[in-house]
């Protein structure tokens, strides 16, 4: 019987060979925390009040949630951790300003395929892009990591997702992911690895594999995870990475179910609130205006999702009604839209840019949405009250939907004003 | 000793604890403030030590924040039985010494007013009158929950003898 990626790679990990249901214990290759690297730093500090962390080379830190630092909390805690990645020799630290967690560790050449990556953030998961096993895990799980380097998994059933077909006009990764959690539910994937197989998946590109490993999570996967295929290996050339431990299930490895999705049949669709697996077609949706349209998170913020907005709104004007914000994910995708015009146009519409991080994604700053507010959001998450009041709703969808509402001012099919 | 029972399916983290607190508040006292504020704005006055927390599928999914789970334990919540629960929070409530009980039977066979008792190391939940049973951890993971949790289980190994600092 043929092994799925993620037995392998916990096999090699842990030195054995292991079945699923199985407990192992592993050192992660990479650990990853972000502004809550500061709470970290003080769970670490009761375990070794002065001592040192065991692996610093292995750990990755961004600063990109609150960026730049919104109350006297968030620069204190930012001040913290500066402090510590000085004083414990931590080279991959990435101060606001330079993007997203998810997006900068990828830009910095970090996910190497077929290594192990845990993150102090649920949407770690988005590094099975690069082919990585990635998990998120919490603060606590994080300190204790800073002092063992190790830690335990449970070896994963696994989940295949059978690709095949293209997608049609205006149709793209996110409604993909959107539609397949729709169908498995929030809790579908539930501790299980998902592997993307099929003779589509090739035809994905990066940018469109992140979005969709990104939110594996929110049907409850542990990981998510694409093939090494040439995609992967151009990044691992132009990032000048290692490559040589990639991995990838056997053609007889056992799944624990098998989906198939052909993606010239996906349409446009939105998760309405309160849930991600609250998933309609926009088309059947009802006439739904909009107060905030938020273009960009680890999930839909990259250079081709600024484009593909940019693209659609040239020339044209966001209806009066709306308010646009849009975050690049980091700086390099900022500068890359900059060069390319794609802020500018943006900017001509009407929309306004924050810095690269997570900006109003998760509620803290930068477009909280007050009672009785909608926001239709690129996001990965519409939970109540995530973007401020309880009381207003997020709609989750593509570029392109957002950019065809922005220009309408209700959540409009992109098909519609192609 | 009080049953809080939420008849809801997929409550994430969000719910239990407002994402726009996260880079605000971490500790047990801050946490408590807004502990189930968007689920249930009571709790956090009504609740006990030793009470029980009980709700449907997949509880705890969504972001990897662990203050509900931190704030459950500082106010003493003696275990939260579930029908499922989300991956990362499961790890969380070890990693704070939580005892979280996947006992969909449990759950289904709870009506109001019933008492329940949970006996951890027989892996026994008891509902009203009647007892279920649900799988003991592995010895790698109880023994952390023993320890209270994942800082104090590596303080025992790592940290220096005593609790000095
Ligand atoms: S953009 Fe949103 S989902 Fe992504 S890491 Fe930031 S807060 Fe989390």
């Amino acid at each position: 019987m043929g092994k799925t990626f993620a037995q392998k790679v916990l096999e090699r990990a842990a030195g054995r060979l292991v079945k699923p249901g199985e407990i192992v214990f592993a050192e992660p290759d990479l650990i990853m925390s972000h502004d809550n690297t500061a709470a970290i730093i003080d769970k670490f500090r009761t375990i070794l009040p002065e001592g040192n962390v065991r692996y610093p080379e292995r750990l990755a830190v961004v600063l990109d949630h609150v960026v730049p630092a919104a109350t006297c909390k968030n620069a204190a805690d930012h001040a913290k951790i500066r402090e510590f990645v000085e004083e414990q020799g931590i080279e991959n630290f990435y101060d606001a300003g330079t993007g997203i967690c998810h997006q900068v560790v990828p830009e910095m050449g970090l996910t190497l395929p077929g290594t192990i990556i845990v993150g102090s953030d649920s949407h770690t998961c988005t590094y099975g892009a690069f082919n990585c096993f990635a998990a998120g895990i919490d603060r606590t799980e994080t300190a204790g990591l800073w002092v063992t380097g190790r830690t335990w998994f449970v070896v994963p059933e696994t989940i295949s997702i059978e690709l095949s077909g293209f997608f049609g006009e205006r149709v793209s990764a996110k409604d993909l992911i959107l539609t397949i959690i729709g169908d498995l539910g929030a809790a579908g994937a539930n501790y299980k690895a998902v592997e993307f197989h099929g003779h589509s998946v090739s035809t994905l590109r990066l940018f469109e594999r992140m979005t969709i490993a990104n939110m594996g999570v929110e049907m409850g996967a542990k990981l998510t995870v694409f093939p090494p295929d040439r995609n992967v290996m151009g990044y691992v050339r132009d990032r000048g990475v290692d490559s040589k431990r990639s991995a990838w299930s056997d053609s007889d490895a056992e799944f624990y179910t098998v989906h198939e999705y052909d993606l010239s049949r996906i349409v446009p669709v939105v998760a309405r609130p309160h849930s991600v697996d609250n998933v309609v077609p926009v088309e059947e949706l009802e006439p739904t205006r909009i107060d905030q349209i938020f273009l960009g998170t680890c999930t839909n913020g990259r250079l081709e999702d600024l484009g593909t907005a940019a693209e659609m709104l040239e020339g044209g004007r966001i209806d009066p009604s709306v308010r646009m914000v849009v975050a690049p994910a980091s700086r390099e995708v900022y500068l890359a839209a900059l060069k390319q015009g794609a802020l500018q146009i943006l900017l001509e519409a009407g929309a306004m840019v924050l810095p690269p991080g997570c900006g109003p994604c998760l509620g803290a700053h930068q477009g909280v949405l007050a009672p009785g507010e909608r926001c239709l959001s690129t996001a990965n998450r519409n939970f109540r009250g995530r973007m401020g009041e309880p009381e207003s709703e997020i709609f989750l969808a593509s570029p392109e939907t957002a950019a065809a509402s922005a220009l309408t001012g209700y959540i409009t099919d992109p098909r519609e004003v192609m | 000793m009080s049953v809080f029972y939420y008849h809801q399916d997929d409550i994430n983290t969000d719910l239990l604890f407002p994402g726009k607190y996260t880079y605000q508040c971490s500790s047990g006292p801050e946490i408590k403030e807004h502990l189930f504020e968007d689920l249930d704005p009571t709790f956090k006055e009504k609740v006990q030590p030793g009470d029980v927390v009980m709700a449907g599928e997949n509880f705890g999914c969504g972001s990897s924040r662990e203050q509900p789970v931190v704030g459950l334990k500082y106010l003493g919540v003696k275990a939260v039985i579930a029908c499922s629960f989300a991956r990362i929070f499961y790890r969380s409530a070890i990693n704070q010494g939580l005892l979280l009980i996947a006992c969909p039977e449990a759950v289904a066979a709870y009506a109001e007013g019933d008492e329940v008792d949970v006996n951890p190391t027989e892996g026994k939940v008891k509902v009203g009158d009647r007892t279920f049973e649900f799988p003991p951890l592995p010895d790698e993971i109880m023994e952390i929950l023993e320890d209270g949790g994942l800082l104090s289980h590596l303080r025992k190994t790592y940290g220096r003898t005593g609790s000095e600092e």
